[in-house]
């Protein structure tokens, strides 16, 4: 069971390497094309580095946090049944696809000052909970991350053959030692590199609830340097950095994870004998309970928020949502295309790279990059297409590779024996077994494509709003009651279109 | 989907080239700008009444955009800049100056630039909801030595045009004394945002008692919402001027239309469109012409302003009073 079956390296890759090359420099050009209109790199001074010190660690601790509360949460949610569940594994992925001013909203109106965990403790006559602070950053990280971490983790459960539980439970063989930790060793560190990843980016969620300028990330200084200062030597150093750091330290936790060891599965459906005891139904309860409760019930609140606020949504708002979707699903074919010759490891690392650059130096140097060749305004339908698929990549790499790993180990000899290559390989023995994967894949792309775009502000010519964008028009509008119902329209959207492709894919899970 | 938006951009282009004859006056705005509710609509309708030509707005950032098209840019006029971007900009050598007669300027201050021509202002103020704070701060120096439980949010000086305003605020009222000021406020500071709208956002869903934003906010909840339990605190001290500003392009090919549209931003249609659309205002409009709602405001009798050169050798000192204080 230890050995794998034929050397990964064996077999046909379709020119992974290429592709590699080809989406690292569609970050690695632009942002070479910030430095050289910038004429070199700028110093950093003191607060760049405090800056840098508190982006890691509140990183380190928000990743670390999401990935020890995702296990028992994915652990119990992959050997329970229960009426709702397929619902309620769909729903925990919405927090993860939620614009930032949203989810905060989200979050204050249960964690603030007037929300209800106040409400609450003000009525027991216990002492009021302040969310502002170290602590209410990491709140937050974790609310966007653990849907991330637990659906990875319970995708890793659920492709262990039903064959290896069943095998374990008519010889009384204790399941977590022998299936679930080699299993979570090698998805945990995957899941811990990708949300690393994503709270190295942080800016507005960690300054709105980290309370002030303590909560500094290195993007407020790219920002700065930016929007105020247009000192791109400085802002395109910063973004070097926290590339640097961001592709560093994937590349130790991708190189850390093992390869898979089950060997085949029949693709039963599985049957968990562990979970059937009293103490750990209990236990299970309990976890699920906890994510559920945690994670959903900001999303009521800004479902409640909202509601009064569809009714007034002005035209606009219904020809933004429309654009929105279009652009969401565009995303989602190429991103899908791109993904599957990339599902290697030096594809991923090169995948990571699109989520670990500042959306606002790669933004700037695709815009130095077209300008000379076109309007920019021609371009922006193309440059958000690739852009929302350069930010989607990362996600849909880490969900992909365990399991085309796997297919390849399990079956490739098999294929090879058969002489199946080529398209052929790939139609009859990988993507079928990659059903699941790819219906979660297309899910979150599509909802993450739905999301926030700062990246081709420089773009946008205004004729073509998108959602987010028109939230935001909303707010400066002070119409604070319609930009809540739009962004109940783009959580619905979102989730709608997430639970479509997931709905798909998921068809035993 | 996607074939639909690919033909849609088709059809524009050749919409685009039937039109070729009539001038086309392209216009850089913030993004806000052109919304069905904010002043572009209005001000579009009114200038193609006159100019028998076709005024196309680009939204979106402003300077660093052009600075990063640079000689290419194809913008004719901007309009939205801030005071504290026109030293970048004026260094940059893009702008030509507007060649108009600034005396029927309205400002509170004194306005002489040859290039950057406001179209509305506004002050920071401390906006609060009466039926919270019953007895506001009369003074900054009350508001400083407020109990602690007085919740505030405030901008991010780093992120944010309002919260840059305010750091410059604090220095203009304390001087020297302005980290020892930021300390006082600070436990009563729940957040600091990226922006305005996270803020006004946070304020209007009850978080916080009061909200750094401006003495015209008011109008709008008096104005459009028929509500009026938001009010400004006007301190004695003196409130800091926030301005707005259009400027021609020093590449434009349609001089003469930039220059009409300039003058256009002068004229009472103009003016008198900015308080309802902008929530602001407007530059060159005695204050009986205003809408009711605005005349009725309070309006501070000390306006505090530093100029470009001032604010900017100010800035780094300003944002480091408040970054220490707020950082113990």
């Amino acid at each position: 069971m230890a050995q794998r079956a034929l050397p990964l390296s064996s077999l046909p890759r379709s020119g992974a390497g290429l592709w590699a090359l080809l989406v690292a420099g569609l970050v690695i050009g632009p942002v070479t094309a910030v430095i050289w209109r910038a004429g070199g790199l700028g110093a950093l001074g003191p607060a760049d580095f405090d800056a840098l010190w508190f982006t890691l660690w509140q990183a380190a601790v928000s990743a670390g946090l999401s990935v020890a509360l995702a296990v028992p949460v994915a652990r119990a949610l992959s050997r329970q049944r229960f009426p709702g569940r397929g619902a309620l594994i769909a729903l925990l992925g919405a927090p993860f696809i939620l614009p930032v001013i949203v989810a905060v909203l989200g979050l204050l109106a249960v964690f603030g000052g007037n929300g209800l965990v106040n409400q609450l403790t003000g009525a027991l006559g216990l002492p009021r909970i302040d969310i502002y602070g170290y602590h209410g950053v990491i709140l937050a990280h974790v609310f966007f991350n653990l849907p991330l971490a637990t659906r990875l983790i319970l995708q890793g459960w659920l492709a262990i053959p039903a064959e290896r539980f069943r095998l374990a439970a008519s010889l009384g063989a204790p399941v977590g030692r022998l299936l679930e930790r080699p299993m979570l060793r090698r998805i945990a560190p995957g899941a811990f590199a990708v949300i690393f990843v994503i709270c190295l980016t942080s800016f507005a969620v960690a300054l709105t609830l980290g309370g002030g300028p303590r909560a500094t990330t290195v993007e407020l200084a790219i920002y700065q340097a930016f929007k105020f200062d247009f000192d791109l030597a400085k802002a395109a150093t910063l973004a070097l950095v926290q590339l640097a750091l961001g592709i560093g330290s994937a590349l130790a936790l991708l190189l850390l994870s093992p390869p898979d060891g089950f060997g085949a599965g029949l693709d039963r459906l599985q049957a968990r004998w562990d979970g059937r005891s009293r103490p750990a139904g209990l236990c299970d309860a309990l976890w699920i309970g906890f994510a559920a409760l945690f994670l959903l019930t900001p999303l009521a609140m800004i479902v409640l928020a909202g509601l009064p606020g569809l009714m007034v949504l002005p035209v606009e708002t219904w020809q933004a949502a429309l654009r929105s979707v279009s652009v969401a699903l565009g995303a989602t074919a190429l991103t899908l295309v791109l993904a599957l010759p990339l599902a290697t490891r030096a594809g991923e690392l090169a995948g990571l790279l699109g989520v670990a650059v500042s959306g606002l130096v790669l933004g700037t140097g695709l815009f130095l990059i077209v300008q000379p060749l076109m309007r920019p305004a021609e371009a922006a339908l193309p440059v958000t297409l690739l852009v929302n698929a350069l930010m989607a990549l990362p996600f849909v790499l880490r969900i992909l590779r365990p399991e085309l790993d796997a297919a390849r180990a399990d079956f490739g000899r098999l294929a090879a024996t058969l002489g199946i290559t080529g398209f052929a390989l790939w139609r009859i023995v990988l993507l079928p077994r990659l059903r699941r994967p790819l219906g979660f894949a297309a899910g979150l792309t599509a909802a993450l494509s739905m999301g926030d775009l700062g990246v081709i502000a420089l773009f946008a010519d205004g004729e073509h709003a998108t959602l987010p964008l028109q939230l935001y028009r909303l707010m400066a509008a002070y119409r604070m009651e319609a930009a809540q119902g739009a962004a109940l329209l783009l959580l619905t959207l979102s989730l709608g279109l997430f639970w479509l492709f997931d709905k798909g894919g998921r068809a035993n899970a | 989907m996607l074939g639909r938006t690919l033909a849609a951009g088709m059809i524009a282009a050749t919409a685009t080239m039937a039109a070729a004859e009539t001038p086309v006056l392209t216009v850089y705005a913030g993004d806000y700008f052109k919304s069905e509710w904010g002043p572009g609509p209005g001000i579009e309708a009114g200038f193609e009444a006159r100019c028998g030509c076709d005024l196309v707005y680009k939204t979106g950032e402003l300077l660093p955009r052009i600075l990063l098209e640079d000689e290419r840019t194809e913008a004719d006029v901007v309009i939205g800049l801030t005071s504290d971007v026109t030293k970048k900009a004026r260094e940059s050598g893009l702008f030509a100056p507007h060649g108009l007669d600034t005396s029927a300027l309205t400002l509170p201050v004194a306005w002489q630039d040859d290039t950057f021509l406001p179209f509305n202002y506004g002050h920071t103020a401390f906006v609060y909801n009466k039926e919270k704070v019953a007895t506001p701060p009369a003074s900054f120096d009350d508001l400083l030595n407020a109990p602690d439980d007085l919740r505030l949010v405030i901008q991010d000086p780093r992120s944010s045009i309002s919260g840059l305003a305010l750091v410059l605020w604090v220095h203009a009222v304390y001087g020297d004394e302005a980290e020892a000021a930021w300390a006082k406020l600070a436990p009563k500071i729940v957040t600091v945002t990226k922006g305005w709208s996270e803020s006004y956002g946070l304020f209007t869903d009850g978080e916080a008692d009061m909200v750094l934003s401006y003495t015209t906010s008011p109008a709008y909840h008096i104005i459009a919402e028929e509500d009026d339990t938001k009010a400004a605190a006007i301190f004695p001290e003196g409130h800091y001027f926030m301005v707005e500003l259009a400027a021609k392009l020093a590449t434009t090919d349609n001089p003469e239309l930039a220059d009409q549209f300039m003058a256009y931003v002068l004229t009472e249609d103009f003016q008198s469109m900015i308080p309802t659309s902008n929530w602001s205002l407007p530059s060159a409009l005695p204050q009986e012409k205003w809408p009711e709602g605005f005349r009725a405001l309070p309006m501070p009798e000390k306006v505090l302003f530093y100029n470009e050169d001032e604010a900017a050798a100010l800035r780094d000192e300003a944002i480091e009073a408040w970054r220490s204080a707020l950082s113990r």
